[in-house]
């Protein structure tokens, strides 16, 4: 008697297999682990005050204000799109103009909120102030800002360590974010 | 002319016998690829917009916190922080901390990085109540999530 072989059906193994496809498709979410990185202060210490005179004009002053409004250095500023460049400029002043920062070492850009303020403009303003900041190290480094940050992410790599390392070499990132006041919450 | 003719003849099919083949891989890379949440957002995420970002090293240490208005009404319209599948108050943080460090190898502790999911209407009110514990609870490495808008604006 002859007997049928065996066999699995596999003209629907595709549309199978598709299905599971699109299943996954669907689901998956790529995890974006990317953003704005800082490091905070050490906790205060109780036993020590922490009253550390700074010269008025080694600091930059930015302030947003529960309605989002922004003040450089005590003056409304509407448009950020020159922000950048007045940061940058304060940064690499080293003594030139006597009512700016005196080096980049002494600098600090004092970025100070509100409790009302929303995190969107916070992310939006220490963007600016950290693109400066990178900017600089990029062009101590001799390469783009893109290429200074993503040397940045892989410090294991002895070539990326030291692009990292020319560009921050003599511009310690003095970004002081402040507590919030208490006016709007 | 004649020569012309014969080429028609020939039949033009794509060949489909290898489909299933092809469809496997791309079905293995996203099984592979694809992390499944543990646990649903219950609060409002969506993340501003940044052109400075900057990548992580390692994923394995961060530990997420996703501050935000809640999604459902019952929970009121106060910003909360939720970290993994419940909302904790500022107080927990501390405790929180350790838990996601003693996670880790004793060597890597201290490299953990709190990516802070803010809502872009979260306050900064809570988020600055985060950041103090944060420092007490030393682990003061901090990412702030943000999406990519270099494309879309000059910088």
């Amino acid at each position: 008697m002859a007997r049928a072989t065996p066999e699995i059906p596999n003209a629907s193994m595709a549309d199978i297999a598709f299905l599971l496809l699109t299943f996954f498709l669907v689901t998956t979410t790529i995890n974006n682990d990317k953003g704005l990185s800082i490091g905070l202060p050490p906790p205060p210490d109780p036993n020590k005050k922490d009253e550390i005179k700074m010269q008025e004009k080694n600091i930059f002053k930015i302030q947003v204000n529960s309605s989002d409004a922004l003040l450089i250095e005590g003056e409304p500023m509407e448009d950020v799109s020159g922000l950048k460049e007045m940061i940058i400029k304060f940064i690499k002043n080293n003594g030139v103009d006597p009512a700016s920062s005196e080096s980049p070492e002494k600098a600090i850009v004092s970025f100070k909120t509100d409790r009302g303020t929303s995190h969107k403009r916070f992310v939006e303003i220490l963007d600016i102030v950290q693109g400066a900041y990178y900017d600089i190290y990029a062009e101590e480094a001799g390469v783009s800002n893109k290429v200074w940050r993503e040397a940045a992410a892989k410090l294991s790599d002895p070539q990326s360590k030291a692009i990292y390392e020319r560009g921050k070499k003599d511009y310690p990132m003095n970004i002081s974010i402040a507590e919030p006041t208490k006016v709007g919450n | 002319m004649s020569k012309f003719k014969k080429k028609a003849e020939v039949k033009q099919e794509i060949p489909t016998s290898s489909m299933p083949d092809v469809v496997f891989m791309l079905l293995f890379f996203f099984m592979v690829t694809t992390e499944m949440r543990k646990s649903s957002i219950e609060v409002k995420q969506q993340i501003p917009k940044a052109a400075q970002l900057r990548k992580l090293e390692r994923k394995t240490l961060v530990a997420n916190l996703y501050i935000g208005q809640p999604t459902k009404i019952e929970f009121g319209t106060e910003e909360k922080i939720q970290a993994n599948d419940a909302f904790i108050n500022t107080t927990d943080i501390i405790r929180w901390v350790n838990e996601e460090k003693s996670k880790l190898a004793e060597a890597e502790r201290e490299q953990l990085t709190i990516s802070i999911k803010g809502d872009k209407d979260a306050k900064r009110g809570i988020i600055a109540d985060v950041e103090t514990e944060l420092r007490k609870g030393n682990a003061r490495k901090v990412l702030y999530t943000a999406s990519d808008n270099s494309n879309q604006r000059k910088n």
